[in-house]
């Protein structure tokens, strides 16, 4: 989230979309009710469903799934069109002055310097012209035909109601009141909040879908504010926590980038990332990485980091593909490339797409460990669980253990919640039997590693066997230990730039400003130095009181970076340093420096006639509305067809098969022999969780086994009245992957749609149940859902399919 | 962590009381050999401040255990309940959160390492030294066989991409902080946790 959970109740307006708030995360969504309730908002949903989010809502849309960017590009068109943007905002704080280089264009659905062999683009073209200090050039008139604000009038200019409609289903008159409802909020005195999750990210162009979303609320002045930003519910406990640590294959903590096997000099590693500003005097504060990435390597290398190894620089693994994601890592297994598997917490055979392949996958493995709390289907893949898990163990031969851990309730440490807080928690129990927290079963692996390579050497054991381990009981570190660490400390005095000294040696830091690239400071995650500083740790704070009136509870517990609660805060005051209105107001200058009701997210010295602009970690210290790098399929968002899409063609671009769907992703050929035609699976379906459930751990909790015990699909009542259904009927659905079978809803939350001139039913289908704990044995969702993912991030695509649903 | 009373909780036990001692003053005192009244289920517990594990609003908990963590005694946990306190979730659970006790004593909790042989139905009891040794051999063996130290190019990769890892997104940071840095420092890249997915 920019923003976070309280915040919500400062919105005037709330935009659930690809989210389900008040199903699947309850107890957050009761911001939106006291945002309707004490401040006047309004609720607006834009769903495939008549979700309970909907139920509640002021006024809902129905939407076919994966056409989100078509849905809010023509709300694009429409707030320039018709003049509804925040336009001192749109001038000050975004990217929308600066001129785009002569050669950059947009033609039937593709941008310039697409490669149809590779499916990739090459980008030169996508950039801005620059002056010659290195500056980009601008237009502060906004009238330049090359500036970003006319290239993206232009390319939204096509996405007007009609195409809007044709293209999403909705109904024309609902299309054009959410628009205007929208609209509303380009006031300076008024802000919308958007709030999505999952719905969103599962797509083949998720991540454009989310920008388009960003591209909204830069138009209407939304980022920054209070009740404003783009607010993503995040799915678990600590999925937002791991994502900051970079626990994803090409991730150093604190959002930091492992080499390229291209990148081979140290030097030109830091320089590609350590960016300089764009626009003359932006703050553009990664160009700080060095001092991020020094400070890692000491606390990982200790001693053994020096300047003259360029801190250990080669011990890091390069990076030959993009990504190592799940997806291309199963099309690995699958061909025999990989031989041992670790599942920490995670379900892989009920959570990725297309079980069969995962299966089939999980068996061509040497060896599998399983590292969870409770039985998963995936550490029993192996084991014949009738029609639900039709496998022959004797045919397998991976070797599997399973080791029980503690679950939450067993341990210390923290989790980071959707907005960013770091909260401290206590173990309150033992684990039962012999069950070991994760840390002690990872120490107790790698100090035996370490013995091996020291007793018979082996491949390249600098690394490991030079890991920096200062924990008092080795075979344990203690939460504790690690969380200072990722926190930081001074190795030796640190000065600043006038010879004072910030911090001593062996003394916590306070915050990332501390940090050196001369090896005298170490830090684990950069991002989170400040939560455990000399005073203590701050993330067991418990003070709720909000002086205020605000909602950012600054004492509750430590959010980051440096306890800022509203990302871009700056951004919610004018250019002066006053706030655009009173009761939006986050941060503000007083003539010496900037204060406010949270931690400004500025330098708070930068007087506003230094000109620095609120988007401190861009470049060109502005909103974005043009990507010029980091997206695969382009600077402007553009709609693309699911992959497997229920109409001909895409209706942006009937004529260019290249562009039916998005042409930056990958597909492995053996998936795309697997996605199935509308002819042969008729209807979109969309997977999704209950309020009930979780995942398939629920499963195993008797209470919601109660509550929901048993499969079932959501089938509108005119397709369930076309196909003979009734409600209770079982019923299969099918895809070109396998099938389920499952109780019928028949709903009148689900309705058909017209799109592209043809009628389109959808199909719901909650992700739940699997073949074991306590509620009824079924089949996994997965089993139906396509190996394909966004074009970025290599998230599948679960939220748009195929199917075709049979009375059984 | 032991949880301070708070001020509600002061004026009911307050209420409590007086109740019960006025009550006796007018000779309503029950027969001594049943004066000892039922104590409600929590008195006695110790109480611990968590965070719910399953979406990531962070919603505060109170973990209820019995115990005093002596040697002999069990603390297990028999209630769970919202944390007032908590700005966002004010004590409020969901139904999922209403549901953590049977997660944390659910039938389904392992207790004991296991293996599964190749080819064989059924799980196998081991102690922990066998599984870390067996898994820390198998890594071992992959690692030295398959660890790739240049590519076909001649460029330094120091990559091990035959062995992967999925992290958990129910995992501490603190967990996580060490996962990455022992997984980085054995060079593997096939390395993800549910924010893939």
């Amino acid at each position: 989230m920019t923003n976070h959970w309280v915040d919500i109740r400062n919105a005037d307006l709330i935009l659930a979309m690809g989210g389900n708030p008040a199903e699947a995360h309850p107890v957050g969504f009761r911001w939106v009710m006291e945002a309707k309730e004490k401040n006047d908002a309004r609720l607006v949903v834009v769903d495939p469903r008549f979700t309970r989010t909907a139920a509640v809502a002021d006024y809902f849309a129905e939407i076919r799934t994966g056409t989100d960017i078509a849905f809010l590009g023509g709300l694009i068109n429409y707030l320039i069109e018709t003049d509804q943007i925040h336009h001192d905002y749109v001038r000050a704080y975004t990217d929308a002055s600066l001129i785009v280089r002569e050669e950059f264009g947009f033609e039937d659905g593709l941008f310039t310097g697409y490669d149809a062999e590779s499916n990739e683009y090459a980008t030169e073209s996508w950039n801005y012209e620059y002056d010659d200090e290195g500056f980009a050039r601008r237009d502060d008139t906004l009238q330049h035909p090359r500036c970003v604000f006319q290239l993206m009038r232009e390319h939204y200019s096509r996405y007007t109601l009609e195409v809007v409609s044709n293209v999403c289903g909705t109904p024309r008159a609902k299309i054009e009141h959410v628009w205007a409802m929208v609209g509303e909020t380009a006031a300076s005195d008024r802000t919308m909040t958007i709030l999505y999750a999952l719905g969103w990210t599962q797509h083949s162009i998720g991540s454009q879908i989310i920008r388009t979303a960003a591209m909204v609320q830069l138009l209407l002045g939304n980022m920054g504010l209070r009740g404003g930003g783009v607010n993503a519910l995040r799915g678990h406990s600590n999925i937002q926590g791991l994502t900051d640590l970079g626990l994803l294959s090409n991730l150093l903590p604190g959002y930091m980038r492992l080499p390229k096997d291209d990148e081979q000099d140290y030097t030109n590693y830091i320089q590609e990332r350590a960016r300089p500003p764009l626009v003359p005097d932006q703050v553009s504060y990664w160009r700080y990485y060095e001092r991020f990435h020094v400070s890692l390597m000491k606390a990982w290398f200790g001693d053994a980091a020096t300047a003259e190894n360029d801190w250990c620089f080669e011990w890091l693994p390069k990076l030959s593909e993009t990504l190592y994601d799940v997806l291309h890592t199963f099309e690995r297994m699958h061909h025999g490339e990989v031989n041992g598997y670790f599942c920490q917490g995670f379900n892989p055979l009920a959570a990725f797409p297309h079980k069969a392949k995962i299966t089939a996958s999980l068996s061509r493995l040497k060896y599998l460990v399983v590292i969870d709390p409770l039985r998963t289907e995936t550490a029993e893949f192996w084991k014949n669980h009738g029609e639900y898990n039709d496998v022959d163990p004797s045919t397998i031969d991976t070797e599997v253990f399973r080791l029980p851990t503690t679950c939450f309730a067993e341990e210390n440490g923290t989790i980071v919640n959707s907005s960013r807080w770091l909260q401290w928690f206590w173990a309150a129990a033992p684990p039962p039997g012999e069950a070991r927290p994760d840390t002690a079963i990872l120490a107790g692996l790698f100090l035996r590693l370490q013995r091996l390579y020291r007793e018979e050497g082996g491949a390249f054991a600098e690394p490991l066997l030079n890991l920096h381990w200062p924990y008092r009981f080795p075979e344990e570190p203690s939460p504790a230990e690690l969380a200072r660490e990722y926190n930081g400390w001074a190795l030796e005095d640190v000065e600043d730039e006038e010879r004072r000294i910030v911090v001593r040696a062996g003394e916590q830091l306070e915050d990332f400003g501390m940090l050196r690239a001369d090896g005298s400071t170490a830090c684990g995650c950069w991002l989170f130095a400040g939560c455990w500083p000399e005073e203590g740790n701050l993330m067991t704070r418990r003070d709720n009181s909000d002086p205020y009136g605000t909602g950012q509870t600054l004492g509750w517990a430590w959010a980051w970076p440096a306890n800022r609660r509203i990302l871009y805060n700056r951004a919610s005051a004018r250019p002066d340093g006053t706030p655009w209105a009173t009761r939006k107001a986050v941060v503000w200058w007083n003539g010496q420096r900037w204060v406010g009701n949270d931690v400004p997210d500025f330098p708070t010295d930068s007087e506003p006639a230094a000109n620095q602009r609120p988007f401190i970690m861009n470049q060109t210290g502005s909103g974005q509305f043009f990507a010029r790098d980091r997206m695969v399929e382009g600077p402007f968002p553009e709609h693309y067809e699911p992959f497997e899409t229920p109409i001909a063609n895409n209706p942006l671009h009937p004529d260019n098969p290249l562009a039916k769907h998005n042409p930056g992703a990958r597909v492995f050929e053996e998936d795309r022999a697997n996605f199935g035609t509308f002819e042969e699976f008729p209807h979109a379906a969309t997977s999704y969780r209950l309020t009930e459930h979780f995942h398939y751990w629920t499963m195993h909790n008797r209470l919601n086994a109660i509550t929901q015990p048993e499969k079932f699909v959501e089938i509108g009542e005119s397709l369930a009245s076309e196909l003979g259904i009734e409600r209770g009927d079982r019923v299969r659905v099918s895809s070109k992957r396998g099938h389920i079978d499952a109780v019928a809803v028949v709903t009148k939350r689900i309705r058909p749609l017209q799109v592209a001139g043809q009628t389109v039913h959808q199909i719901g289908i909650p992700l739940h149940w699997g073949f074991l704990g306590e509620t009824k044995k079924s089949h996994l969702t997965n089993t139906l859902t396509p190996s394909v993912g966004d074009a970025n991030t290599q998230t599948p695509e679960y939220k748009s399919f195929l199917v075709r649903v049979d009375k059984l | 962590m032991t949880l301070k009373i708070t001020r509600r909780q002061f004026f009911k036990l307050g209420a409590a009381g007086m109740a019960t001692s006025s009550m006796a003053m007018m000779g309503f005192a029950p027969e001594p050999a049943v004066a000892s009244i039922r104590h409600f289920k929590l008195s006695g517990a110790k109480i611990t401040r968590s965070n719910c594990t399953y979406c990531s609003v962070g919603c505060g908990v109170l973990l209820y255990s019995r115990g005093d963590e002596a040697i002999n005694t069990i603390d297990n946990i028999y209630h769970v309940e919202g944390d007032p306190d908590h700005p966002v979730s004010r004590g409020s659970l969901c139904p999922k959160g209403s549901g953590l006790l049977d997660y944390v004593n659910s039938d389904s909790r392992l207790s004991h390492p296991q293996v599964r042989e190749p080819g064989t139905d059924e799980w196998k009891q081991i102690s922990w030294d066998e599984a870390l040794d067996r898994i820390a051999r198998h890594m071992k063996d992959d690692r030295d066989a398959n660890f790739v130290t240049q590519n076909d190019a001649g460029s330094t990769v120091n990559h091990w991409l035959t062995t992967g890892f999925l992290a958990a997104s129910a995992s501490t940071n603190e967990t996580a902080y060490l996962t990455q840095k022992i997984v980085r420092s054995l060079g593997m890249l096939v390395f993800d946790n549910q924010a893939r997915v």
